[in-house]
């Protein structure tokens, strides 16, 4: 397997304030890599360095071997990265149909309607009312909808930033039951979760990040037996 | 009656040469959050733009044909003006990008000071009226009771047909979705692959192009122009945005024509006659400022998730 994204000994700050020290690691193509923490790890500015709406102080982003730590943001999408931001950020004012459309914003080929339609079939919810404006949807729904924006641009490494956060567990089990399905389909997924049990039940590979740092690693199911891992995240212990 | 009638016409040519000046206050506001106080300027140099093509370029034989000259001399207004307001942009705004909002402000106002100045190496009269042809389009129209030059006509068609054919472009074309997504979320929107530069260029631009064009057909309609018409009708035209709601396109049209009204059907009927019909503007932009912050059709200031 080859390694889609590597990223090594990042280190982002807001100012003064760094919120990643010293983060590392691999994502290999066709993987699931999930990325856990507690609230305000790093985990969130590390995704919006990779997509270059941040900039790194130190360290280096490689995508496909290639240096892309200091491209600006609007062409990280057509290097094959697409990202679900957290908190969904979808286009309110815009209809489900417009949302998916931007998604595709940097596709010229004559798939998008194609690519649309299957977005409904995969979330049939969206399909029955694409005419309406996204902010009325549900949070479980606008996340669907913002997955859905995430794959328009048939990215080659989809980076999820907490799609299960406000969602009840009946949603946030179809959300990664698509995640799964996304992976089988061949996209490579960067996941970044609080909910660490659901998350590296799913992942080939985890990685926990501490204060900025990566800290641990390993694949999913042993970091899930993991005993730090179990007292920190999973309240045992 | 027939003066009441008459001067609702009158507002509205006045509205609809105010709402084509306010659609750029309020897109480039959508976009970037900056009240460009130079936007009325640009609205001036598109009419000197097109004063200059007609005494400069235009040979004597077609200045009299009006279908010819005309033409010519919108396109020379929107060429001077886009150029302006693209400068604009690229020197004085972008990098302020990033600086707190007041740098962008005061630097709009510096903008439009050096403009009104940077007129007069062209035009070194232009603190004083300037004759502006108007010849080939002298006709008074009469609909019923009321009567209208034909030049107010024609900035009224114009001014609807355009700010249609904006609405349509923002709400309909790729590169407009790609305006709005910038509007209402410029971080996400980059993660759309959008460009922002590319879209805050377009927005200065269309903005610029529409000021244009207003400036040439104000300037054929008065007759006359001179540096300072710029911060009075942009004056007008960024109290009608906001009473329209700022970054809203149909409030700022709708404002404009308020606005139009006010100031004419004002001057006419409120004490103090023409010579406080300013002042029934200003009214107006405190009161919507006190009661209504939004405008009429704006949203009200949310905080993002």
């Amino acid at each position: 397997m080859s390694r889609l994204l590597t990223v090594n000994g990042l280190s982002v700050a807001y100012g003064a304030i760094e919120a990643v020290r010293d983060v590392s690691f691999v994502v290999e193509e066709g993987q699931i890599v999930s990325l856990i923490g507690a609230n305000g790890a790093g985990k969130t500015t590390t995704l919006r360095t990779i997509s270059g709406l941040l900039r790194p102080r130190a360290g280096e982003i490689r995508f496909d071997g290639q240096r892309i730590d200091s491209l600006p943001a609007h062409t990280i999408l057509a290097k094959g990265i697409a990202q679900c931001p957290e908190g969904r950020r979808t286009f309110g004012r815009m209809t489900v149909e417009e949302n998916l459309q931007l998604g595709a914003y940097t596709r010229s080929d004559d798939k998008v309607e194609a690519d649309i339609r299957r977005v409904y079939e995969l979330f049939p919810v969206l399909g029955e009312r694409r005419q309406q404006k996204a902010g009325l949807f549900s949070g479980g729904e606008q996340q669907m909808l913002a997955i859905g924006r995430a794959m328009m641009s048939r990215p080659r490494l989809l980076m999820l930033d907490e799609p299960s956060m406000g969602l009840s567990p009946i949603m946030t089990q179809r959300i990664f039951d698509t995640i799964r399905e996304l992976q089988a389909q061949g996209t490579t997924i960067l996941l970044v979760e609080q909910n660490a049990l659901a998350a590296l039940a799913l992942s080939d590979r985890g990685y926990v990040i501490d204060l900025g740092a990566t800290t641990l690693e390993g694949p999913g199911p042993e970091l899930l037996a993991d005993t730090r891992v179990r007292e920190a995240y999973l309240g045992e212990g | 009656m027939t003066t009441l009638l008459q001067q609702i016409a009158n507002g509205i040519a006045l509205g609809a040469t105010i709402g084509l000046i306010a659609l750029g206050y309020t897109m480039v506001y959508g976009i970037i959050q900056l009240i460009n106080f130079a936007h009325g300027e640009v609205f001036m140099v598109g009419a000197f733009g097109g004063l200059a093509t007609y005494r400069w370029l235009l040979p004597e034989g077609i200045r009299g044909d009006w279908y010819l000259s005309l033409p010519l001399m919108l396109l020379g207004g929107v060429v001077v003006a886009v150029t302006v307001a693209l400068l604009m942009e690229r020197f004085a705004y972008r990098p302020l990008r990033n600086a707190p909002r007041l740098a962008p402000l005061i630097t709009a106002l510096g903008v439009s000071i050096v403009l009104q100045e940077a007129i007069r190496l062209w035009f070194p009269d232009a603190d004083a009226a300037q004759p502006f042809p108007k010849a080939f389009l002298d006709a008074q129209i009469k609909i019923g009771p009321i009567s209208l030059r034909a030049t107010q006509l024609l900035l009224i068609a114009v001014s609807i047909v355009l700010s249609v054919l904006l609405q349509t472009y923002v709400n309909r074309s790729k590169m407009g979705r790609a305006m709005r997504a910038t509007a209402q979320d410029p971080d996400t929107a980059r993660l759309m692959g959008i460009n922002p530069n590319r879209v805050i260029v377009l927005t200065f631009a269309i903005g610029a192009a529409l000021a244009g064009v207003a400036g040439v057909l104000y300037g054929i309609d008065i007759t006359n122009v001179d540096n300072a018409i710029g911060f009075q009708n942009g004056i007008f035209a960024f109290t009608a945005a906001v009473l329209g709601g700022i970054g809203s396109l149909r409030g700022a049209v709708i404002g404009a024509f308020v606005i139009g009204l006010i100031k004419t059907l004002g001057g006419q009927y409120m004490p103090g006659g023409t010579q406080y019909d300013y002042v029934w503007i200003f009214v107006v932009l405190i009161l919507v400022l006190v009661f209504r912050p939004q405008g009429l059709f704006g949203e009200a200031e949310r905080v993002r998730a």
